[in-house]
């Protein structure tokens, strides 16, 4: 069986963001790019069908500049067979991406695409379900845990107040929340084989991006925190100005 | 001209309360644009009879498709029913609510129309003639105002970020009536719901949150925590820091953060929580944040509108005590 995971070149989420000098962007001097975390349990999720099955293959798919051989090279590293990097600059226009990808997933027959629930740069929460649309293919999104058997897969989704139990036949799309997948560490071993692995560089064949960005800002700065004291005794007054000047009880 | 639609949401019949909250953002964005806003409730048989009330928070008009086949959301039925009213009625700007339903029918519906979607926005403004969408970006630690060069706009908001505002407009229920459905080529068997334990609001949706982190040193101190959340009313729901899930404390449901939910309550209690940045992008949007932690310097009073330093095993239950007479005297 072959899967492939989409996954996305994104900035370390402890790192500190700089706005860029055109308004538009972050400043990328001194950022650690990783595997978008929610990429990483879709990975896992792949090796761990695969492992299960005894056979099949695990094929990563990005869309980035070339600095994104390094994100495929983790990826790799973790174990999965093959890589392929579609050159193209992904804006915020989560649907020109998924375009992107859709037109090169079409031509690799893959039984099961797997997707982060969101990338962690713009947090769109978009690509995975648009791309399966475009596809024509089931997609279950925030699947937090997800059964195979024979052709047909059992997902768990996580929603307000509980979980859906959602059924689907291959080819199927599934988005990856945190759940049963925690993703392994690369050994040594996996690093170095990475290195050999096949890589594959194609242009990005996507659309436009409808979706403009006029300007980046840092977060409105909220009012100064206030320290209301010390202690249990505290408790009265901070009720009083929860009631009386936050007005939010 | 410059008609908006806002798609609504209801569960076993009942329109949830974030729709009031889509209704009146749609008006106030088709009030910007020189048009009128429409909101479309897609349930069972006899979903339209509480249809009217969207009138209350800015419909001019509600349009209702009822099937037996969509009583529960079908990301493909509904996906295919939201898309055919955005066509025939030529709207300028469409509505969602970045709920998890929301969130999964937002994009395909993008798809089917092949127009963009900026989601999870916190503010907006008409400029122009044109809408403009604030969303937060890397968690939170940047704001992008975004503008869209194709129309429909599709835009998805953050629950309880925006009021449900009262604004009284004409409110008459029609129908809509798609294309044929055909459930049978529908590619995705919903089999089961399975609903969370306890039966409270879920972190998401509750205008107040109740969180409790690593500093609650275990499980058996929840009662703490409920004590406060009971105390607080229906309204008000618990959540966990990630170190609190990965200790297998509290269940995932409950985790706000970058790996979990991001959730704007009117009130949000960290108790507890030393104030992490991928907690922090998950709440720091909410509307007043309460601190409890035990070390002045814990990042967590940087955002913190009141923070109490202190042991939280003495002094939870003291607030819990203050809110519970605040409350005996309404
Ligand atoms: C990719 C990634 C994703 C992540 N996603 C999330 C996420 O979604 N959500 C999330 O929360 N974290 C997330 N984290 C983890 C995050 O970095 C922190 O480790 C986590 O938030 C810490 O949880 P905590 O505040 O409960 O625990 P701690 O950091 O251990 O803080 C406990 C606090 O309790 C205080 N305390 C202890 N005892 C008492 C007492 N008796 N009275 C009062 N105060 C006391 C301490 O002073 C301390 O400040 C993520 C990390 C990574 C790398
Ligand atoms: N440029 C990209 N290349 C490959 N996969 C991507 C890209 N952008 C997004 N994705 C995938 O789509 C998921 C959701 O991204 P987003 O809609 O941007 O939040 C990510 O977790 C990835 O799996």
């Amino acid at each position: 069986m072959k899967i492939v995971v989409c996954i996305k070149r994104t900035p370390d989420t402890e790192t500190k963001i700089r706005l860029g000098e055109d308004g538009v962007s972050i400043d990328p001097n001194g950022v650690k790019f990783i595997v978008s975390p929610y990429d990483e349990f879709a990975i896992e999720a792949a090796l761990q069908i695969k492992e299960e099955a005894g056979s099949g293959e695990v094929v990563l798919l990005s869309m980035g500049g070339d600095e994104t051989q390094e994100t495929l090279r983790q990826g790799l590293a973790m174990g999965a067979g093959q890589a392929v990097l579609l050159k193209g600059n992904p804006g915020v226009d989560a649907l020109a991406t998924a375009k992107a990808l859709s037109a090169e997933l079409r031509g690799m027959e893959a039984s099961l695409i797997l997707f982060g629930m969101k990338g962690a740069d713009m947090d769109q929460q978009q690509v995975g379900p648009m791309a399966a649309t475009l596809m024509g293919l089931p997609c279950a999104t925030a699947v937090s845990e997800f059964d195979l058997a024979g052709e047909t897969l059992s997902c768990r989704r996580e929603v307000e107040g509980g979980a859906e139990m959602i059924e689907m036949d291959l080819p199927a799309v599934v988005t990856l929340t945190k759940g049963k997948y925690e993703p392994r560490y690369a050994s040594l071993k996996g690093i170095m084989a990475a290195k050999r692995k096949p890589l594959e560089e194609k242009e990005a064949q996507g659309g436009e991006s409808r979706l403009i960005v006029r300007d980046l800002a840092y977060p409105p700065e909220r009012p100064a925190g206030r320290v209301v004291g010390e202690g249990a005794e505290t408790a009265p007054e901070l009720v009083r100005l929860l009631r009386e000047e936050a007005k939010a009880l | 001209m410059g008609d908006v639609l806002a798609v609504v949401e209801q569960r076993e019949g009942n329109i949830r309360g974030v729709s009031c909250e889509v209704v009146s953002v749609a008006a106030r964005i088709a009030e910007g644009l020189g048009g009128t806003a429409h909101a479309l409730l897609i349930g069972g048989s006899g979903v339209s009879a509480g249809a009217s009330d969207m009138g209350r928070f800015g419909a001019d008009k509600i349009l209702t498709t009822e099937a037996e086949a969509l009583g529960d959301y079908h990301p493909q039925g509904y996906a295919q029913v939201v898309s055919e009213a955005v066509k025939s009625g030529g709207y300028r700007g469409v509505v969602f609510a970045a709920t998890a339903q929301g969130k999964d029918l937002s994009p395909r519906v993008a798809a089917l129309l092949d127009v963009p979607l900026a989601s999870d926005v916190t503010d907006f403004r008409v400029e122009e003639g044109g809408i403009v969408a604030v969303r937060p970006v890397f968690a939170g630690k940047a704001f992008a105002s975004v503008t869209f060069t194709a129309s429909p706009a599709l835009l998805s908001i953050r629950p309880n970020v925006f009021p449900a505002q009262e604004i009284p407009a004409g409110g008459g229920v029609e129908p809509f009536e798609p294309s044929e459905l055909d459930p049978g080529a529908w590619t995705m068997r919903l089999k089961e719901f399975q609903p969370s334990g306890g039966g409270s609001k879920d972190v998401a949706e509750a205008s107040v949150v109740v969180t409790g982190g690593r500093g609650m040193k275990g499980p058996e101190n929840w009662g703490l925590l409920e004590d406060l959340r009971n105390a607080l009313g229906d309204d008000a729901a618990l959540g966990a820091s990630r170190a609190v899930v990965d200790a297998g404390w509290r269940p995932h449901a409950e985790q706000v953060g970058q790996t979990g939910k991001t959730v704007a309550p009117k009130l949000y209690f960290a108790l507890g929580i030393s104030g992490a940045i991928q907690h922090l992008a998950g709440m720091r949007t909410s509307g007043t944040i309460v601190a409890v932690n035990k070390d002045p310097d814990a990042p967590i009073f940087q955002v913190a509108d009141y923070g109490i330093v202190g042991d939280l095993f003495e002094v939870i239950p003291r607030i819990t005590e203050e809110i519970q007479k605040l409350k005996a005297g309404d």
